[in-house]
């Protein structure tokens, strides 16, 4: 199997999708001549031509809506936000008609489009420029949400979301797009609304999604070195979540570690506790704990941002807490 | 001088405008009621508006609004019970009560919708007209939206992008003066809307918003405009409304003196007295016109009184698309007749993308100009 970075298998995505169907077309800041800010539409304006790749103007709430008012007669955009920061402009118009078409209009409309761009902290760019938003959208309905974080994942994902009859919002990352993955050639199919257990395991479940997914690789790695075996769940999907894979593993190791990067309040490791907790109490053998963002906005300085984030050495330290080894 | 106007054409607006003027009366009684709930907006005195357009177009052209949209369905065609249900907040509304008074939608006639956030659907309408240009075709989208949207962000970003890439958009400002109680005048650096179009390099003119044949005229014009790819348009309809903003508003920052005064310019009566003048009408042939409408608008109350409320089934249907689900198509639904007219678009494989949004000789010469190589 080919290894490719996460931004060339979403750019092998987009080119599939875009052969296979003409009605997609991309529109966003830069995807065009500039050939994407973060390199992800390289090289498709001159194969799809200027109709289909668009440079938009920066005007997300414009952009946004135009593309919603496309997807409303039948075409299929794929909208992309240079980050999920700047879309906060553009939430009225994924919020308030995006995910309401279909019910304001009795059933009578759909509208097929996906947004897209990376989210969380990009590095180094102080608050403006580093949140991770997808609590935000995993609120409302009517919409699906999507953060894969492994190149094979985002391939398949951003096909599943453009073949999608839904609005859905794809989070990537700034920080993701240069790593490195095997990527399945052609028709590669990830479903939306599935996690994928990314690591087996029976004494403990880290469930995660996006580039956290990468500091519980690394802690599995050094639990497993202490003879814990950690079982890592990708959640992939933040609407709809998948609860039956989310019980069965807690189930299985009935101790459990909720990984995010965004902040605790409100955020989706909230609700997945929430799940646990009322179809899963008896299975626990410890209260579920959660690592995520520091209650603060992140700064630019490099030891606050770091301290700022989860990473190993704070998920381990959760792991060994639900497995009562404080200390140890 | 021999009217421009056939006696149908004249007495087909001279109908859809007392429609729309006696359903908006009994929507407003019935909501006195209490048989109608939420925010309300009536279309009284504006009827012109939405008539004069309307005839001027192809009934496969696009159109959305604002939240004041009663009449623009209305003038499409759309059945005055299920626009009366919807209303009611019964199942046999057009979006199964789901919407309300807000938000009528009628895709069959080519109705895309009513928006409740100001301004909302300005961007909605750029894509539809996209949509058309992308695929060829010479469809043109109208879209209506109040006076007070034109100092929304959404209105701006989408003018800038409908012009600079030609779309086929028609912008209708519906200037009433007021956005809700605040004059528009008050909060507006430049009130008359239509010059703001300048700005975008983009055509943008005043009508007379109180004659339906004007409103006919000016949107004949741009339609063709905009068929012939000479991009978006603007018209600022200079209109009046008769009630307050909504149900609930009576209107005390306008004087009486000042709709009273409005109150002379009412369309209706103007179009009734041109079509007299014109010898092409008699008196007892808008009397027949008004008894018929009168039982259209009584059996739309009645029909919206006796539906029954939506199934509590509902609540789980119409928020995300299943796999393999069909769009729901209204009149089929609820009068089981069978719909034919229901927009249909080449599937991706038929599709040919001609159109060069942005032609690559000219962005390299724009390049070679700047002296880049790229």
């Amino acid at each position: 199997m080919p290894e490719l970075m996460y931004r060339e298998a979403l750019n092998q995505a987009l080119a599939e999708e875009m052969e296979r169907d003409a009605n997609v077309f991309l529109i966003g800041e830069e995807v065009g001549r500039y050939n994407g800010a973060f390199k992800v539409s390289q090289g498709l304006l001159d194969r799809f031509g200027s109709a289909r790749i668009i440079d938009a103007p920066i005007s997300e709430l414009g952009f946004a809506g135009m593309s919603v008012g496309a997807a409303m007669v039948g075409l299929r955009p794929v909208v992309e936000m240079m980050t999920w920061n700047f879309a906060i402009l553009a939430m009225d118009q994924i919020v308030n008609n995006a995910a309401k078409l279909r019910h304001m209009s009795g059933g009578q409309l759909r509208c097929p489009i996906v947004f897209r761009g990376p989210g969380g902290a990009g590095g180094r760019l102080s608050s403006q420029h580093s949140q991770a938003l997808e609590a935000n959208y995993a609120h409302f309905p009517g919409l699906k949400v999507i953060a894969p974080a492994t190149p094979a994942d985002a391939k398949g994902m951003l096909k599943a979301a453009i073949r999608d009859e839904n609005p859905v919002i794809m989070f990537e990352g700034e920080r993701l797009y240069a790593l490195k993955g095997e990527v399945p050639e052609g028709e590669h199919v990830v479903p939306i609304g599935k996690a994928d257990v990314k690591r087996e395991g029976t004494d403990v479940t880290i469930i995660t999604w996006s580039r956290m997914y990468y500091f519980c690789m690394e802690a599995a790695e050094q639990l497993a070195q202490e003879g814990i075996s950690a079982e890592v769940l990708d959640l992939r999907t933040l609407r709809p979540l998948d609860e039956e894979a989310i019980l069965a593993s807690v189930r299985k190791t009935n101790r459990v570690v909720i990984v995010e990067e965004g902040w605790a309040l409100a955020g989706v490791g909230a609700s997945v506790v929430d799940i646990i907790q009322s179809k899963a109490f008896d299975d626990l053998d410890a209260p579920v704990e959660r690592v995520t963002g520091l209650d603060v906005n992140m700064s630019y300085a490099a030891n606050l941002e770091n301290a700022t984030q989860p990473d190993a050495p704070k998920i381990i330290a959760a792991v060994k807490k639900v497995l009562y080894r404080e200390g140890a | 001088m021999a009217s421009p106007y056939s006696k149908e054409q004249l007495l087909t607006m001279y109908r859809k405008m007392y429609l729309i003027r006696r359903f908006e009366e009994r929507a407003g009684q019935q909501y006195t009621l209490g048989k109608i709930a939420g925010f309300c907006h009536l279309y009284i005195g504006q009827e012109a508006v939405a008539v004069g357009p309307n005839e001027a177009l192809r009934p496969d052209d696009y159109m959305l609004s604002a939240y004041r949209d009663h009449g623009q369905p209305l003038a499409r065609g759309s059945d005055a019970g299920m626009v009366m249900a919807e209303l009611f907040g019964r199942g046999t509304g057009y979006s199964k009560g789901k919407g309300g008074s807000m938000h009528i939608f009628d895709i069959e006639h080519h109705f895309y919708g009513g928006y409740g956030i100001v301004g909302g659907q300005i961007p909605l309408a750029a894509g539809m007209a996209f949509a058309s240009r992308y695929r060829n075709e010479d469809r043109v989208t109208v879209c209506y939206f109040g006076d007070a949207a034109a100092n929304q962000g959404s209105f701006h970003e989408t003018f800038n992008m409908a012009s600079k890439w030609k779309l086929p958009v028609i912008y209708i400002c519906e200037n009433n003066r007021y956005g809700m109680g605040t004059a528009i005048s008050r909060t507006s650096a430049v009130p008359e809307i239509h010059k703001r179009a300048a700005a975008y390099g983009m055509r943008g003119e005043p009508v007379d918003g109180m004659d339906c044949l004007k409103m006919y005229e000016a949107v004949k014009d741009a339609a063709a405009y905009c068929r012939a790819g000479k991009g978006p348009v603007l018209l600022e309809a200079n209109t009046y409304r008769f009630r307050g903003h909504s149900m609930a508003d009576p209107a005390t920052y306008r004087s009486k003196q000042e709709v009273e005064e409005e109150r002379k310019n009412d369309p209706i009566p103007k179009l009734r007295d041109y079509t007299l003048k014109q010898g092409l009408a008699q008196d007892a042939e808008f009397e027949a016109i008004e008894e018929e409408v009168k039982a259209v608008v009584d059996a739309a109350v009645k029909f919206a009184d006796e539906s029954p409320e939506p199934g509590l089934d509902e609540l789980w249907r119409d928020t995300i698309v299943a796999e393999g689900e069909e769009d729901v198509r209204p009149r089929e639904r609820v009068l089981g007749v069978k719909v034919t007219h229901w927009p249909k678009y080449p599937s991706g494989q038929e599709l040919k993308v001609t159109w060069d949004l942005e032609p690559r000789e000219q962005a390299e010469q724009a390049d070679k100009k700047a002296g880049l190589s790229r």
